[in-house]
């Protein structure tokens, strides 16, 4: 059942991903791409990652999912739900993108890793990244805060009429 | 104490920065009394360290105040307060005059265009004054001393309108600056060898034997005594020029153009006091061959400015070769060894000569009132040739005169005489002691004494020549006569005050015999150890002996000189007996060689002034004609025709090759330009395009 | 579901989906569509890591912060292209190359 599960989802996340790149209607990318987010969410789960899991729900669907509609939205003359949109060249495109998937897979499946591929299951983990975030991570977790600072004063400064 | 010095020392400035800032917004409302009030209490501060020195009655008193200033790792420079016995008689001395000429100039100056700029001069003089007086180091002194030097040319300058009193400044400034060339130097010997400048540690290092050791070393192998001779005449130079010692003495008497309290205060009393205060401090370190310079500099200097004295006309001009004369005298003390009659001559004389001197200026402040209510400005009111007979309409000046006349001539019950009879039987003792070196020689070192008695006779008959002049005979302008006026209190007060000062008493106290050489100036004031360890040391007691041998005598001595001096100058000017005219026709060529101020001014500027200027001008010539012309415009003209031959070259090969460059690029570029669309996602493909070919590269 | 190459399989392909639509694209949003595939592709990646090979939770720390800089980038990355398009009416990348002239 299990296996069954997460094979479904992982061609869920793949259709989705191939919607978002190839469809041709911009709406439909952008609820394929909710699908994507869904999925990966689901990955997640499968790999006892809980919080993230709950985090990429949370930031990707609630947040970033909605940023882009809004984005969508606020850029095109909405006549109707059917919002087109085209791709530069394509074939160049194909090629390439084919070149490195190969290369990446050659690289990455036959890879011996150190250790091992044993699967291990966290039960708890919201309690360890805590601690970690404030402990070995806390200058990385403060830089971030700045970061976040930044980005959002950076963002409301853009956005202003006059710039 | 050091609290009470400090205080001393700013309080001073304080007055100095209120008046610049402030002092013409208060000329109207007597803003001149805050600097009087602040000088006065100055006066009470050092009255009280007077009185506190004197009930300690240690000779040897002293304490010091250092203060790191510069600190250079190796060497280092402390400024510092330093207060012994000697320290605190010559603050009093700054105080006393510094205040009472204050006081005097209330009156003496009003009106004066640049009435508080005035005060804050003199405000900013009483504090380099005290800055040199408190000093304990060589260095600070040298401060101080180019801060008098300052304010003693803004206060001669003072009236810089008229273009003898700017001369006069100006002559003042460079002539000291020759001395200090001379202070510095030997300073900088002192301090490369002992590595300090402090006054007790430099005495403390020579004691030990350090100039020794290092002097040599330092100085390619010189004897070190010889270097220490060297060292101190050098520094010696710079009480050549601040107390106007031959020959560096031509400014003196210019300075007389600055206002007459000045000249008290500076040119009297207390800055040309600062050499002989100089001396005083570096007594200990000098040895016998730089003491016996000194003493001949300054008996040069006694006799030969007082008989210039004789034959000036200008009140102030007589007065001013007199303290020349007077300073020699002290000098000259010093280089005896009469260490003690040195210093006291330089208290006694300054509060004469301070007095004489501003009552010198109520004559001339009550000639000029006359002068302006006659409307006449042509007459000098300062020419005593125009004076005479005044004793009837300015009593209170006169008695002034008559007292401190009296004291400088050296006459019994007068401070003069005290101080002077010290100094004559100092160079008796120091001539009757000499058995060996240079000075043994045809008796030289007796000229000292020669000096001194012949100068102390024609001080007698020149201050009383002045005296007759002024005061007695008829009036030889009865019409300016007529509108004289003794001058205000603010003016006789100050001149009663110092008159009182002359008096014996004042010095000799507890003792009341007028001859007394045991008062409490005497016992505080002893004279230091020498330091000088090497056989060139001056024999300090074999000297004192010698000096209470030559006691009795020198007085006996001084008395008859002295009195000589006055009968000849009654004889002359009074009675009229011998005819002062005939008196010089017959003398000739003396007479118009001491009118003439020996024709030193003249020497000055033929001799030295006009040959430097002209080979000045030959070097300027020889800059322009020669070295201009044909060096430096020979080269320009080989450049430019250099230069033309490699702008060839740089047209042909230079910019060729950048050209050919520039070529390649252009090429270059427009080649490849086409691969720039401009386009993010182009240049995208192409990064992934090469990530991929170079995997392959890398793998196969 | 317990072997660690699907999970690398998944990431690539994702990977490899966003890389095309991030090359090929024209309009801003897509693009940015893209780069959120490859996004996850990355995180999916360190989770993946994190179970299978170095057993702690160091990959689920890289993760947050990758999805942190994400939402970071997209809200600069919106203002941006809300910019572009006041200024041009329009937000196709392939037209935006004034830096061309």
């Amino acid at each position: 059942m299990a296996d069954f599960i997460f094979w479904m989802i992982w061609a869920l996340i793949v259709a989705s991903a191939a919607l978002v790149a190839f469809g041709n209607n911009l709406i439909h990318s952008v609820f394929a791409l909710m699908g994507t987010f869904l999925g990966v969410a689901g990955i997640y789960i499968f790999l006892n990652a809980d919080f993230i899991a709950v985090t990429q729900i949370v930031v990707y669907v609630g947040g970033i999912l909605v940023l882009l509609v809004f984005g969508i939205m606020l850029t095109n003359k909405i006549q109707s739900a059917q919002i087109s949109q085209s791709s530069v060249q394509k074939g160049l495109g194909v090629l390439v993108v084919l070149g490195v998937l190969a290369i990446v897979l050659t690289a990455v499946l036959p890879h011996n890793w150190v250790g091992g591929t044993t699967p291990m299951a966290f039960d708890d983990t919201v309690k360890g990244i805590g601690r970690l975030l404030f402990t070995d991570y806390l200058i990385l977790f403060e830089i971030a805060s700045v970061l976040l600072l930044g980005a959002l004063i950076g963002a409301a400064t853009l956005a202003r009429k006059e710039l | 104490m050091i609290k009470l010095a400090l205080f001393i020392l700013f309080l001073p400035l304080l007055s100095f920065a209120l008046q610049i800032f402030f002092g013409r917004r208060f000329e109207d409302k007597k803003g001149e009394w805050v600097s009087v009030g602040i000088q006065f209490s100055t006066l009470i501060m050092s009255l009280v360290m007077l009185v506190m020195m004197l009930s300690k009655g240690d000779p040897d008193f002293s304490i010091e105040l250092h203060q790191s200033w510069l600190d250079l790792g190796l060497f280092k420079i402390d400024l510092g307060i330093y207060i012994d016995n000697i320290t605190v008689i010559m603050l009093n001395v700054v105080a006393i005059i510094s205040a009472l000429v204050h006081l005097y100039s209330t009156a003496y100056m009003a009106g004066d265009v640049r009435y508080s700029r005035y005060f804050g001069f003199l405000g900013i003089f009483t504090f380099s004054m005290n800055g040199i007086v408190l000093a304990n180091s060589l260095f600070m002194i040298y401060i101080f001393w180019e801060l008098v030097g300052l304010s003693s040319y803004l206060l001669i300058g003072h009236w810089w309108e008229k273009d003898s009193a700017a001369n006069a400044g100006k002559k003042a400034f460079i002539t000291n600056r020759i001395g200090d060339i001379g202070m510095f130097t030997g300073m900088l010997i002192i301090a490369t060898v002992l590595g300090t400048f402090n006054f007790q540690l430099i005495a403390e290092r020579i004691h030990d034997g350090m100039w020794a050791a290092n002097a040599g070393m330092l100085f390619g192998g010189i004897e070190p005594h010889k270097l220490l001779t060297i060292a101190g005449v050098l520094v010696f130079m710079g009480a050549v020029g601040k107390s106007a010692q031959f020959p560096l003495h031509v400014w003196l008497p210019d300075a007389m153009e600055g206002p007459t309290p000045v000249s008290a205060l500076i040119h009297a009393a207390t800055m040309v006091a600062a050499g002989v205060y100089l001396t005083v401090r570096i007594f200990p370190f000098l040895t016998a061959d730089a003491m016996a310079t000194i003493a001949f500099v300054g008996g040069f200097t006694a006799i030969y400015a007082a008989t210039i004295a004789i034959t000036q006309n200008d009140i102030k001009k007589v007065l001013a070769y007199s303290t020349v004369s007077q300073l020699g005298y002290m000098i000259m003390a010093l280089g005896t060894g009469a260490y003690v009659a040195g210093f006291f001559h330089l208290v006694t004389h300054a509060m004469f000569k301070g007095a004489l001197f501003l009552a010198s200026g109520s004559v001339i402040h009550a000639m000029h009132h006359s002068l302006h209510h006659l409307k006449d400005h042509e007459t000098d009111p300062q020419d005593m040739r125009n004076m005479g007979g005044l004793r009837t309409k300015m009593p209170i000046t006169f008695g002034v005169f008559m007292v401190t006349t009296a004291s400088i001539s050296g006459i019994p019950l007068f401070s003069g005489f005290l101080s002077k009879d010290a100094i004559l039987a100092g160079t008796w003792a120091y001539a009757a002691n000499v058995h060996d070196g240079w000075l043994a020689h045809l008796h030289l070192a007796w000229i000292l004494p020669v000096f001194g008695f012949g100068a102390a006779a024609i001080t007698a008959f020149y201050m009383f020549r002045l005296i007759f002049m002024t005061f007695y005979g008829e009036p030889r302008q009865p019409k300016i006569f007529k509108h004289i006026k003794e001058s205000p209190k603010a003016m006789t007060i100050p001149l009663v005050v110092l008159a009182t000062m002359s008096l014996f008493i004042v010095f000799t106290l507890p003792s009341v015999n007028p001859v007394s050489d045991h008062g409490w100036f005497t016992t505080m004031v002893q004279s230091p150890e020498s330091a000088v360890t090497t056989g060139a040391a001056f024999d300090l007691e074999h000297f004192k002996h010698g000096l209470h041998e030559a006691h009795v005598p020198a007085m006996v001595a001084s008395i008859t000189v002295a009195g000589l001096g006055i009968l000849l100058a009654v004889l002359v000017y009074l009675l009229g007996k011998i005819s002062a005219d005939n008196l010089a026709a017959k003398l000739g060529a003396l007479y118009r060689g001491s009118y003439n101020k020996w024709y030193m001014d003249e020497f000055y500027i033929n001799g030295i002034i006009r040959p430097f200027l002209k080979g000045c001008n030959a070097l300027g010539r020889f800059d322009l004609d020669f070295y201009d012309h044909y060096l430096i415009n020979g080269w320009g003209r080989n450049v430019k025709r250099s230069s033309k031959g490699v702008g060839l070259a740089d047209d042909l090969i230079v910019d060729g090759a950048v050209n050919f460059s520039g070529i390649i690029f252009q090429w270059l570029g427009w080649t490849l330009k086409f691969i720039q669309t401009g386009k993010i996602q182009n240049y995208l493909i192409f990064v992934l395009i090469g990530a991929v070919m170079l995997f392959v590269v890398n793998v196969f | 579901m317990d072997h660690l190459n699907s999970y690398l399989v998944l990431s690539a392909i994702l990977f490899s989906l966003g890389l095309y639509t991030v090359v090929t694209r024209r309009n801003a949003v897509a693009i940015l569509m893209g780069v959120e595939l490859i996004l996850n592709a990355a995180n999916i990646n360190f989770v993946a890591f994190s179970k299978f090979v170095t057993h702690n939770l160091d990959g689920h720390l890289i993760s947050v912060f990758i999805i942190m800089l994400a939402a970071a980038e997209a809200a600069v990355a919106l203002a941006i292209i809300l910019n572009l398009y006041n200024d041009r009416g329009h937000i196709n990348v392939d037209e935006a190359n004034a830096l061309k002239q």
